[in-house]
């Protein structure tokens, strides 16, 4: 037993065995430090993610590869460090290729949480859509590289019986891609193989049939959160002052879900009519604007002219303009195709897919046709947004308790079940 | 336990790389099996330094240097004179296999450029003309050997009435004689005395580092010799090791007997190869006289030798704990801070790491008395550094100046031709303006007397040169360099380049500035390494002290209907399809 030594995080007076990794330490003392690739029983922390970034005797420096030794005064929660470990997710989510509502791990996904726990909303890098590849060689795993964060976990933990290595680096810089040596891989046991998908924080190691028939494991994040859940603030009851006001909406490059979404309040909605005026929409189905409008709501991005006008359009007749949904803030699902040239989709739709007679096909264009863009933009990067609400889509309540407060000025809070979406 | 034969990896690589011009599928298996590992950790190497080829790449592989001082010098055009004349295409091999025509950053021969690397040798002050007779002479069966270039070492100036340090005449030996006499202690007494810094970047206290190590129980323990200068711009370890090594070598047998080790190992970038000759004869010399092997020095029951390690193409392999990793046959991924090299560096011994001026300037300091060093410099910096000097001046090369000298006469002394924006330390240091050449270059603390530091390089570009392209070949260069281990770095390098292209093209908006500043801030307090720390400096000091240029650049000021987007430009692609 090493000696006892004297820190402090947020201020606290802790007393923890010398030479202890911070991130454990902080945890057993009730503080929670946002992490990723730390993992507690590896004897040299793998300090890739940078998740768990907080102040270090008043310099930035990650927790986990941190020993705790006397004097060590930590800060965790501010929120320029708040701000600066969301960035850090943020980045990852930039830097993939991460489409949750398609994805195996959705709801029991490290990283996913992770972004909801730090309260990811926007997107505020660019999205790379660097064009990756899903490795199907193996005949037993898949290596979906568009998901991988290089926590390296998989590359520390998984070895074969006899001590080799499974997974590894390979490339450099932004092209480093965890590689799978296939003979290995083929003499892992099907636990071992599994056990490789459960450590993986994301869901870039798929082992095929372990996952689809059944969730693995719990949805665990689905229950808890390691945030303080707010109870949601007194309704107002003055409701009856409530100026009326009108709002559209409409749906460009999105699936309605979003437009379903708004729906699925159910008899709140003959309550809220009583205060707003649905203009535009494809819920009154008027085609133009006849008025100016309170508030605009956009559900998908821009993938076509036809959107581009349309929006442009909303933004001249609304006073505010709401991204609502994933597709609409960056694009969400048909952002997929963003990896690919657009001649490439098209000629594989339209020309050279196996249900099409060869030279028969051909790829659409008429003047009265909307033109494909070369991919599928979020609104903000076309107009300006005015606010973004997260979701795929989002749930009801979350989105009409923004609208309330955008109008009427009403606070709520969000709680978080209203604020999980997988 | 790891195999030992692991640390011997990256050489036989190389003797693969060597044979047949790159690494086959069979030499990967034969790695594997020889250390007994998977194949894949082998191809994780290999695929890490960007001098091995796991594709054909040509007889003869010609490496061009595309630092930004070689970009202004006429890159493009020695470029095009390469394609025609090989029948390479930048990146590829020609079709009968003879040639493979890279880019790679600067290979250190910054006062002489356009150059380039022919089979890892010398090329310099290249022109098309030069470029068409160096290949035909190639093809007609000449050696790159037999007809390189001699690299000019271009010492420019050195401190008058021989005040100088790193030149001065000494016989070799007589520092670690002097050594012995000082015993381990005496020797760290005099490195504390000179106040001796490191001289690969980091400016970190000598004494202190060796004093550590020395107290570090553990056996045997490495004396490690960091010459991988990366750092586009710096040249001034290739001259010392070109013009001196005998004062580098001495450095390490001095850093051996205070600490206690057994083993010394230079990592010498794989740019120089071409040094390794007369490294190895100096070793050589060094060994006839005793200098080197059993009781070195003649100092009894102190065995040391020295071997070099040569690199393969990494800027990051030049931190040291990347540098660790790479010499025991790895890739070189930096570690994370669990544990320092002195105490569990390399094979997870107590290890010192200095560059090579800073084992040349302590062996000076050792032999010449640090009160005799001390003369020099300026009080709280005393001393001389070496300073590489590239750019828009007539002299560019070596400066050897005593600490305090005016980054403005330094400036007159390279006959600099209107000088607008200096890069000091490299990209990943900081740049000036005119404003500031009455700061000295000293190692003070830069709060209270607003001297600046340099590591090394000094590079200078007058007003016709573009900053934006500066910054974008600098923001490359890190994109490129990043180990690829943390997020920050690997993404947010990516992420700068985006912004920064958008400034190129004129379609940026003020907002776009302050992203870069904001964004350039998370990546320095969340990266792992120096790399990924120092990358967003010189973007964000430039549009600091560059203001107006920046403001310049920026493209049509957006309402709230139009951003940058561009129709025409994001339908471009679908216009194809209109028969
Ligand atoms: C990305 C990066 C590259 C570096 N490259 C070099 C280099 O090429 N040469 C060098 O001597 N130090 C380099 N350093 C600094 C080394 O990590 C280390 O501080 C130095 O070798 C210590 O020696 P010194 O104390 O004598 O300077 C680099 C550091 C970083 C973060
Ligand atoms: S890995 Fe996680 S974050 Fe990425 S797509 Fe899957 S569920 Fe979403
Ligand atoms: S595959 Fe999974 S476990 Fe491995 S590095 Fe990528 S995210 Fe981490
Ligand atoms: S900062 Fe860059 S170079 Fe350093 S460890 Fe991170 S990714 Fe690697
Ligand atoms: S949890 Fe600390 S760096 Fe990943």
């Amino acid at each position: 037993m090493n000696k006892t030594v004297n820190i402090t995080i947020d201020g606290r007076q802790i007393m923890a065995e010398a030479g202890r990794n911070l991130v454990d330490v902080a945890r057993e003392n009730g503080i929670f430090i946002p992490s990723l690739c730390y993992y507690a029983h590896l004897e040299q922390p793998l300090g890739t993610c940078r998740v768990c970034t907080c102040h270090l005797n008043g310099k930035a420096g990650v927790a986990c590869t941190e020993k705790v030794h006397e004097g060590l005064s930590v800060v965790v929660n501010t929120p320029e460090l708040n701000d600066l470990r969301k960035a850090v997710v943020e980045m990852m989510f930039a830097e993939g290729n991460h489409f949750c509502p398609a994805c195996e791990k959705s709801g029991n996904c490290d990283l996913q949480h992770m972004g909801y726990e730090l309260g990811i909303a926007g997107a505020r890098f660019p999205h790379l859509f660097e064009d990756r590849i899903i490795d199907f060689t193996s005949t037993r795993m898949i290596m979906e590289h568009n998901r991988c964060i290089k926590c390296r976990r998989c590359v520390e933990e998984i070895f074969t019986d006899d001590g080799k290595r499974v997974f590894t680096y390979v490339n450099r810089g932004n092209e480093t891609v965890v590689g799978i040596d296939y003979e290995q891989e083929s003499r892992l046991s099907e636990a071992q193989a599994v056990n490789a998908m459960r450590i993986c924080p994301t869901g870039a190691i798929i082992v095929r049939g372990a996952d689809m028939s059944q969730p693995f494991g719990e949805r665990k994040f689905d229950m808890e959160s390691v945030q303080v859940e707010q109870a949601p603030a007194a309704k107002e009851p003055a409701v009856k002052t409530r100026e009326k006001k009108v709002i559209a909406t409409v749906s460009l490059a999105g699936c309605f879900g979003c437009h379903m979404s708004m729906l699925d309040i159910d008899t709140g909605l003959l309550d809220l009519l009583e205060f707003v005026e649905i203009h535009k929409s494809p819920l009154t189905d008027f085609k133009k604007f006849g008025k100016r409008c309170h508030l605009g709501l956009i559900e998908g991005g821009c993938c076509n002219s036809e959107n581009v006008e349309t929006l442009r359009e909303f933004r001249k007749n609304c006073d505010i303009l709401v991204s609502v949904g994933e597709c609409a803030i960056w694009g969400g699902l048909p952002a997929m195709r963003n990896t690919i040239p657009l001649g490439e989709c098209l000629e594989e739709a339209y020309l050279t897919a196996p249900l099409h007679e060869p030279g028969a096909g051909v790829v659409p264009y008429h003047e009265d046709l909307p033109k494909i863009l070369d991919k599928v933009y979020g609104c903000s990067e076309i107009v300006q947004i005015d606010y973004f609400i997260p979701g795929c889509p989002p749930s009801a309540t979350h989105i009409w308790k923004v609208v309330e407060n955008l109008l009427w000025g009403e606070k709520h809070s969000i709680l978080y079940s209203e604020f999980k979406y997988d | 336990m790891t195999n030992p034969n692991r640390t011997q990896l990256l050489n036989r690589l190389w003797e693969f790389q060597r044979r047949a011009g790159y690494i086959r599928d069979a030499d990967i298996q034969a790695c594997a099996q020889w250390l007994d590992i998977s194949a894949i950790e082998v191809e994780g190497v290999a695929s890490f330094y960007h001098f091995f080829h796991r594709q054909p790449a040509g007889a003869i592989q010609i490496y061009l240097d595309n630092s930004i001082v070689a970009e202004h010098s006429g890159f493009e055009a020695i470029k095009t004179a390469f394609e025609q004349a090989t029948g390479a295409k930048m990146g590829g091999v020609d079709p009968s296999g003879s040639f493979g025509l890279f880019a790679t950053p600067c290979i250190g021969l910054s006062d002489q450029l356009p150059a380039a690397l022919i089979g890892f040798q010398p090329f310099t002050n290249l022109t098309p003309e030069k470029v068409g007779r160096i290949v035909r002479e190639m093809k007609q069966g000449a050696s790159p050997e037999s007809i390189c270039d001699t690299v000019e070492s271009n010492i420019r100036y050195l401190p008058p009435e021989d005040r100088t340090i790193f030149f001065r005449e000494c016989e070799t030996g007589s520092a670690l004689r002097q050594a012995a006499a000082l015993g381990p202690a005496g020797v760290i007494a005099e490195l504390k005395m000179a106040e001796l810094n490191g001289r690969g970047g980091a400016f970190f206290p000598t004494w202190i580092k060796w004093n550590a190590c020395r107290e570090q129980p553990g056996t045997p323990k490495y004396v490690v010799c960091n010459a991988d200068e990366g750092e586009p711009g710096t040249f001034k370890d290739r001259v010392l090791l070109q013009e001196n090594p005998e004062s580098v070598l001495e450095g390490m047998l001095i850093g051996g007997y205070t600490i206690g080790a057994s083993e010394g190992i230079i990592y010498l970038r794989a740019e120089y190869t071409w040094l390794l000759p007369r490294l190895e004869a100096t070793l050589a010399d060094f060994r006839k006289k005793g200098l080197l092997g059993k009781d070195a020095g003649g100092l009894k029951d102190f065995d040391f030798d020295i071997r070099i390690q040569l690199g393969a193409g990494a800027y990051v392999c030049g931190e040291e704990t990347a540098m660790l990793e790479s010499m025991e046959g790895k890739r070189g991924e930096p570690r994370t801070k669990w544990f320092f090299p002195v105490e569990k560096g390399f094979l997870q011994q107590p290890t010192l790491i200095n560059n090579v001026e800073t084992f040349a300037a302590a062996a000076h300091i050792t032999g010449m008395g640090a009160s005799v060093y001390n003369q020099r410099g300026i009080p709280g910096s005393p001393g001389t550094k070496l300073i590489s000097v590239s750019g828009d001046c007539h002299k560019p090369g070596l400066y050897e100046i005593e600490w305090g000298m005016p980054v403005a006469e330094l400036l007159d002394l390279c006959e600099a031709e209107d000088p607008y924006f200096m890069q000091v330390s490299g990209p990943s240091g900081e740049c000036i303006s005119m404003a500031e050449k009455d700061r000295r270059i000293s190692m003070l603390d830069l709060m209270v007397h607003k001297d600046i530091r340099c590591g090394g390089s000094f590079m200078i570009f007058n007003r016709q040169r573009d900053l934006v392209r500066v910054l974008l070949n600098f923001s490359a260069f890190f994109k490129h360099e990043s180990c690829g281990v943390c997020t920050p770095c690997r993404a947010g390098n990516f992420i700068l380049q985006r912004q920064l292209e958008k400034l190129d093209r004129h379609l940026a908006q003020p907002a776009d500035l302050d992203t870069i500043r904001n964004w350039g801030a998370i990546m320095k307090a969340t990266s792992r390494c120096g790399l990924g720390k120092t990358a967003p400096n010189t973007p964000i000091m430039a549009m600091e002290k560059f203001y107006d240029y920046f403001v310049a650049r920026l493209g049509q000021p957006a309402n709230s209907l139009n951003k940058s987007f561009d129709l025409e430009r994001a339908t471009a692609a679908y216009e194809k399809y209109k028969s």
